[in-house]
């Protein structure tokens, strides 16, 4: 029988956190005490409102219809924030950018059918990502379900493969009982996106309300802690390996154990590689760091991996923008593979040492275990394996060069945006080739400060989750740093921000051209543009000022080197409105280095044309 | 690839079978048999899954359905150690000339004959695969009209019972 965790039950507690700038491995909290009112006598939108309420939720995202309707009459007297967005889809990715950046459950709300069908892009985005998130949908009333009636649609179907889990709530008495039990599944284990489904007869029913309720989720135990033997078995290796590298994927930031990682890279010495969804788990300073891995990442990093005997992995998932061709990857290596779900260990890469467990526990016990190996005065010397690595990153940093046509290179302005704001913001990305200079050019130092759409690759998630970010984190500056294709995707969230006061600042990467699809026609189709030039640079369609400035936003433009830095600072000087910049640059920057898709790290490039050398003597 | 037969306890609850059956057909699985039915506790319903794979993808298939919120424990039968049963109701041509010695397949094969009309016989048979496809061989010739097969049920041989353990007691 699952009980209430502290996990659920501490949401409450951490309300008072939301402004209070929270450190960032504080997710574990112990239990407050549970609020528990006597049964009151309520509608089963009632019920889900004060359920909502006693799970410590401080704000949702969603937009009214038809069957969520009796949902929004109690909403209006809540302490619950409601925000009003423009699109369904903008409620979910802010729901993401929200948990993303707080570390708590993102709520997002819409009515059945199509309300319902638009959050189907930010829930695939959040199961891929592992996002703590409720989505809650209106249903039409039971008696007309499967009747094709009007604003119907099978939703908890429709995202079975794209939850965790979802309910179709049946009768208004359960209510506090699914609602505690998907900010459970959502928040605990490996995170993910629940769905709630309420058909619109059950929110209109008369029921009672008592809190808390007792969970019952027989089939859910996940393992948190890892099994001793293994943990003793990957300390051995690590004290014996002469080319070991950590490999860090978005499981160390979701448990909180950046801290740990730091300590345990630092007492062993071995090489840091975080990927994309766990950049700022790791600092990007640290002398340790070798940068991400895959198709855009360092040398470094790419040929640690590739000629590593030992990988250890910490809530990565070995996914095929990181591993390249697969049976061409790490093939020297002995894999320890450690994360929360245990369906991740083997599915692509086979471990030699399985460890089930939260990266937080799998992390302090590894760091006890290599020190009791130290203490026995095992350990290897990992000079040779440096001064290689060292050798890479000096001959192969990650660098770009000056455009030839005199236009404004994308990578400067980003490289520049991450300096002038610096560390302490959190940057939001779209996703592209901005996405991946971002990545590059910014430096990452802390947790939880970088937000992108790794695994679904979701263009339009930036604005969005940037307001959702700004929503949970007021007092810490967000960026996003989009492209001029996903900003129209997604940009009429703007009015939003600028309505209920949620000052983003926007970075349009402005190309004129879809970017990543372009570099690959320019690599890989011979040149051949086929449908990637949007207009924007041509016919200044749409001209972002002005529909910046049409959104209630602020509306710069930067088209020239000079003006990069006052155009930035002249956007961090205004904190009482959203404000986009449009950078307009030119169109033919590409990202490097890069393995092309279906390629082995082995053929990494590092510019067009040219392949790093490796002195494969040495090693 | 081998055959597996897979035994998966799940709540029973709506919707339950269609996120199992959609994470086997998502996964690139086709299941050759299945039989869902209640167990000896009504929370609890069973189903019998017979899948045909290599045993490394089967592991993955069945690691992703522990993660099935719904999915309470999942055993796999190994044939040597375990009771398999289907069921067959076929319905065979057998007219006065034919009708003795259909019945004397019937009787050979301990099947059951359940509906008599004029021309034709309907038969109940139980057992492996195996045996039923002997059955089903030894009829044809006389003309089958219509067959219908229940999925594998298995249970595993001996007195421990899969239904025991502390996740199923609690539902």
């Amino acid at each position: 029988m699952t009980r209430p965790t502290p996990e659920t039950l501490a949401h409450s507690a951490r309300r008072a956190r939301t402004v209070a700038e929270a450190p960032g491995d504080t997710d574990h909290v112990p239990a407050a005490t549970p609020v528990r009112p006597a049964p009151a006598q309520v509608s089963g939108a009632g019920s889900l409102v004060r359920s909502l309420e006693a799970l410590g939720v401080d704000v949702v995202f969603g937009i009214p219809g038809g069957a969520i309707l009796p949902a929004y009459d109690p909403l209006y007297d809540s302490t619950v924030r409601h925000i009003l967005v423009r699109h369904e889809q903008g409620a979910g990715h802010a729901a993401t950018g929200y948990a993303q950046a707080t570390g708590r459950v993102g709520v997002c709300i819409a009515t059945s059918g199509p309300g319902a069908t638009n959050l189907v892009t930010p829930i695939a985005d959040a199961h891929m990502d592992s996002v703590p998130m409720v989505a809650i949908t209106g249903q039409v009333a039971r008696p007309a379900i499967g009747t094709d009636a009007f604003q119907e649609a099978d939703i908890q179907g429709i995202t079975l493969p794209i939850t965790k889990h979802n309910f179709l709530v049946q009768e208004a008495s359960e209510i506090p009982r699914v609602l505690a039990e998907a900010f459970h599944l959502a928040s605990t284990g490996r995170p993910g996106p629940v769905l709630v489904d309420i058909p619109k007869d059950v929110l209109q029913a008369s029921t009672t309300f008592t809190w808390p309720p007792t969970p019952d989720l027989p089939g859910y135990r996940p393992t948190l802690h890892p099994h001793g033997k293994q943990i003793r078995e990957a300390a051995r290796l690590m004290s014996n390996a002469r080319r070991p590298v950590l490999y860090v994927g978005g499981g160390v930031l979701k448990a909180g154990a950046t801290e740990g990682l730091r300590k345990l890279a630092e007492l062993t010495g071995i090489p840091v590689i975080t990927t994309l969804m766990a950049l700022g788990a790791f600092p990007d300073s640290h002398r340790q760091h070798l940068g991400m891995p895959g198709m855009h990442g360092t040398v470094a990093a790419v040929y640690g991996l590739q000629k590593a005997d030992l990988i250890v992995a910490l809530g990565a998932r070995f996914d095929d923008r990181v591993t390249g061709k697969l049976d061409t990857f790490a093939p020297d290596a002995t894999v320890v593979h450690a994360d929360i779900d245990p369906a991740e260990i083997g599915k692509n890469r086979h471990a030699d040492v399985p460890i089930v467990g939260d990266a937080r526990h799998v992390i302090d016990e590894l760091l006890a275990a290599v020190t009791t190996e130290r203490a026995a005065g095992r350990g290897t010397d990992l000079a040779d394996w440096w001064t290689q690595l060292d050798d890479l990153r000096e001959r192969y940093p990650l660098g770009y060069e000056e455009s030839s046509d005199g236009t404004l290179a994308p990578q400067y302005v980003i490289k520049r945006l991450g300096e002038i704001v610096g560390p302490d913001a959190i940057y939001v990305a779209g996703v592209g080739q901005h996405q991946m200079w971002a990545s590059q050019f910014i430096s990452y130092e802390k947790p939880k400060t970088w937000l992108n759409s790794g695994g679904l690759g979701t263009m339009g998630y930036a604005v969005p989750a940037a307001m959702g970010a700004k929503v949970g984190k007021p007092d810490t500056v967000v960026w996003a740093i989009d492209g001029d294709g996903c900003f129209q995707m997604t940009n009429q969230e703007l009015a939003t921000c600028a309505l209920e006061g949620i000052p983003v600042k926007i970075a349009v990467i402005n190309n004129g051209n879809l970017g990543m699809v372009r570099q690959w026609q320019t690599l890989f189709y011979g040149e051949r543009y086929s449908n990637t030039d949007l207009g924007t640079h041509k016919h200044r369609i749409p001209d972002f000022v002005k529909l910046a400035e049409a959104l209630g936003c602020v509306g710069l433009r930067c088209e020239n080197v000079e003006d990069v830095d006052k155009t930035i600072e002249a956007a961090m000087s205004i904190n009482d409105a959203p404000v986009v910049i449009d950078f307009v640059v030119g169109k033919d920057a590409m990202v490097w280095p890069m393995v092309a898709a279906g390629t082995s790290n082995d053929e990494i490039m590092f510019a067009r044309g040219v392949r790093p050398v490796f002195d494969e003597d040495e090693l | 690839m081998t055959m597996h037969t897979l035994s998966v306890l799940v709540e029973n609850k709506p919707g339950v079978l269609a996120r199992v059956s959609g994470l086997f057909s998502r996964r690139g699985f086709n299941i050759d048999s299945l039989a869902v039915g209640e167990t000896e506790n009504p929370d609890v319903s069973r189903i019998t899954i017979v899948v045909n794979a290599d045993s490394s993808p089967l592991e993955q298939v069945t690691k992703q359905l522990n993660k099935l919120v719904n999915v309470l424990k999942i055993v796999e039968l190994d044939p040597a150690t375990s009771v398999a049963r289907e069921l067959l109701l076929v319905k065979v041509r057998a007219d006065r000339n034919a009708r003795s010695q259909v019945m004397e397949t019937v009787n050979l094969f301990r099947a059951r004959v359940v509906d008599v009309a004029p021309d034709t016989l309907t038969i109940e048979a139980t057992g492996t695969a195996d045996k039923l496809d002997a059955l089903l061989r030894d009829l044809e010739p006389f003309g089958i009209k219509e067959m219908v097969q229940s999925g594998l049920v298995a249970i595993g041989r001996g007195s421990r019972a899969i239904t025991a353990g502390p996740a199923l007691r609690a539902a």
